[in-house]
């Protein structure tokens, strides 16, 4: 049984990266908003796996927000966000989807080498969470710096956020898990409350150059 | 469980949010948040007093206490400065009054949260409260509702996020390395039980973890290269929050680094966190020091000197021993203190000229001459030129190092002077030159601005005993 429990486990964790690399190469962002609706999904069943094999009831808590507010109701509002920004078909330009997907593979076989050689003491699956909740934490810092669009930037966020999450539920018995989850989505509810009330379509609205200097203050 | 002063310096600025949150009018507001932020301050001061005890998530002791002191007092004279700046942004109409409602009540909830950081027993706890803090002033920058503003509070909001959501991985890690010594729970997660067990952990996880810790931290310190949310920040937002961030908000994230540095200490197989630290803060100092020359923007200007300053205090920090350690804590209270006073003339200068472009203003000294001269006042403290209090910290950090590592001492001394040069270069148009722009009499508080310089200028001159033997003790304690 202590095979099965460690095989599940590992077997979601390692999703949670695969639907991280998913995201990276989305360029639309109604499919991006989609991906991320299953990225959740997938938390919120290791999540609740971590509960039952931890013996920890108030993981479900955290496994019912990520179920709840990360897979329906976030993408809920993102998805009538866009639709009212008419930007819902916009097609992004990723840059170099190709040099990215690089990208992220080394950064999880960073993620890899570091966790596992230097938790080598730690017990195997609390290790192996650590590692996959690092990668998923550098995929979605990536995908902020490569994005421009508000939107795809929050979505970077969220899944750096599940990678954490899925890292303080692998650190077997910590306290204020619960909490800290909680006080994370409010933080991501009052971001995209942010977009829809301030129409932040783009980190810099336009590429032009003079209007970041007057964003900077700097002009004449 | 009963009630004392630990408890009260987080529950008074909680209720007064709530109270401030409903109150219509803003005079009225503006008086209850002096206060309660001097209410506050006197509680705080009450902490070197009466002991109160520590419990598994608040803790007091002679290192938080000095931040404690420091944090509301600036509170509270930043909050008399900002009733006369807020009555004059009523008035021109740049502020709504539900607004302002709005901007009083975070302003509270902003010193409920540093001060919950300050007293956490509990890295989770510290965390929580240092987000809350960050979303505070995200809201607090963008009251303004510009384009500009809005823009600002974004990029803050996600840089900040990112720092914060690295430093819960690097908390969660150093919980990963403390539960096979102390045990599951609560318990593995609480300062003063980590520090006694902190030799048994695993090296490894620790300095992993405060790698993640440094850089998660560092951003909201405004370590250079993870300092792009800060000049934005502060040109945008309202000065009292340009003053609060500058003078206050830095220190709090440094202390956090501060009390993860001496877990690192008291490891003896851990790396030295020092060497990580002096890096950032040297390379903060000098690339601050230069980007000081191209500015065109007066806040963003003092900005960019907060980071440089925040550089050398975490490059003291990050020398370690008692006198570097004695001369961070000087440097931090005296750049609090000036930085803050700075930003109270700033503020009331802006106002009266209606523009914060270094080239539209212009012979201040002439046209008004306190705001003029508590300006060139506040310039040449904050440059470090002798006899105030920065010259004097300044100088024990550069010569504390000089003992030991002259290469670094001399780098240091070089990003001062080109800062030095920097604001000078500057300070001579705007206090001097042609006067230019509007020059109506202006309703400011003189008050906060003087009293800080007073301080400042004490310092340089003596330091009361009785300070310099508690900054010591705290030396001591840093490691």
């Amino acid at each position: 049984m202590k095979g099965l429990t460690f095989d599940v486990a590992h077997l979601l964790a390692g999703s949670l990266v695969l639907v991280s690399f998913m995201q990276l190469y989305q360029d639309r962002l109604s499919a991006l908003i989609n991906i991320f609706a299953i990225h959740a999904l997938v938390l919120g069943a290791s999540v609740a796996w971590q509960a039952a094999a931890q013996d920890a009831p108030h993981l479900y808590v955290t496994a019912l927000i990520a179920l709840v507010f990360k897979a329906i109701v976030i993408p809920m509002a993102l998805r009538r966000i866009i639709l009212r920004l008419g930007i819902h078909r916009e097609i992004e330009n990723v840059v170099g989807i190709g040099l990215t997907m690089l990208v992220g593979i080394g950064l999880v076989a960073l993620s890899m080498v570091v966790m596992l050689r230097v938790t080598a003491e730690a017990d195997p699956l609390a290790r192996e969470d650590l590692a996959f909740a690092l990668s998923v934490v550098l995929l979605g810092l990536l995908m902020m710096v490569t994005r421009r669009n508000a939107v795809s930037q929050i979505i970077g966020f969220m899944s750096l956020e599940n990678g954490l999450v899925l890292a303080a539920t692998g650190a077997k018995g910590m306290p204020l898990v619960v909490e800290i989850s909680v006080a994370f989505s409010v933080l991501i509810a009052f971001i995209v409350i942010g977009i829809f009330l301030f129409r932040i379509r783009e980190r810099f609205d336009t590429v032009d150059v003079r209007a970041l200097d007057r964003f900077r203050g700097e002009r004449r | 469980m009963t009630f004392d002063a630990l408890d009260a310096i987080l529950l008074i600025p909680l209720c007064a949010a709530a109270l401030l949150a409903v109150l219509p009018d803003y005079r009225v507001t503006a008086i209850l948040n002096v206060l309660t932020a001097l209410l506050t301050f006197l509680t705080s001061v009450s902490l070197f007093f009466v002991h109160p005890t520590s419990g598994d998530y608040l803790l007091v002791d002679d290192l938080n206490k000095v931040f404690i002191v420091l944090t509301t007092f600036v509170a509270f004279t930043t909050s008399v400065f900002s009733a006369s700046y807020i009555s004059h942004e009523i008035e021109i109409g740049r502020l709504t009054s539900n607004s302002v409602r709005f901007y009083h009540a975070m302003y509270q909830v902003l010193m409920f949260a540093m001060n919950l950081a300050l007293v956490a027993n509990n890295i989770g706890l510290m965390w929580v409260a240092i987000e809350i803090a960050t979303l505070t002033t995200v809201l607090m920058v963008g009251i303004y509702r510009t384009h500009e503003a809005l823009e600002a509070a974004w990029k803050y909001f996600i840089l900040g996020s990112v720092g914060i959501a690295l430093a819960l991985f690097g908390t969660i890690l150093v919980y990963m390395a403390a539960r096979p010594i102390i045990g599951e729970g609560l318990e593995a997660m609480v300062w003063t039980v980590l520090v006694q067990h902190a030799a048994k952990f695993d090296p490894a996880l620790l300095n992993l973890a405060f790698v993640f810790l440094l850089l998660g931290y560092g951003t909201k310190v405004g370590l250079a290269p993870l300092h792009a949310w800060l000049p934005d920040a502060h040109a945008e937002g309202p000065t009292p929050i340009s003053a609060v961030l500058s003078g206050l908000l830095l220190n709090v994230a440094l202390y956090a680094l501060l009390r993860f540095k001496m877990l690192l200490a008291l490891n003896p197989v851990a790396i030295a966190p020092g060497p990580l630290m002096v890096i950032m803060g040297l390379i903060s100092c000098v690339f601050a020091a230069f980007m000081l020359y191209r500015r065109r923007d007066i806040k963003r200007m003092f900005a960019y000197s907060s980071i440089e300053h925040m550089g050398i205090i975490v490059f003291a920090f990050g020398m370690g021993g008692p006198l570097a350690n004695f001369a961070g804590l000087l440097h931090m209270t005296m750049h609090s203190l000036t930085k803050s006073a700075i930003f109270f003339a700033v503020g009331h200068i802006a106002q009266v000229k209606g523009t914060q472009k270094i080239a539209d203003l212009g012979g201040l000294t002439v046209t008004h001459p306190v705001l003029g001269w508590g300006l060139v006042l506040g310039v040449v403290a904050i440059a470090g030129a002798p006899p105030l209090g920065i010259f004097m910290s300044e100088f024990l950090v550069v010569t504390s190092t000089f003992a030991r590592q002259p290469w670094l001492a001399t780098a240091l001394a070089f990003g001062i002077l080109v800062a030095f040069g920097g604001l000078f270069l500057r300070l001579g148009s705007i206090a001097f030159g042609e006067p230019r722009g509007p020059t109506g009499s202006v309703h400011a508080s003189y008050v906060p601005m003087f009293a800080h310089f007073a301080i400042v200028f004490m310092a340089g001159i003596h330091l009361p005993p009785a300070l310099v033997a508690g900054f010591e003790n705290v030396a001591k304690l840093l490691g």
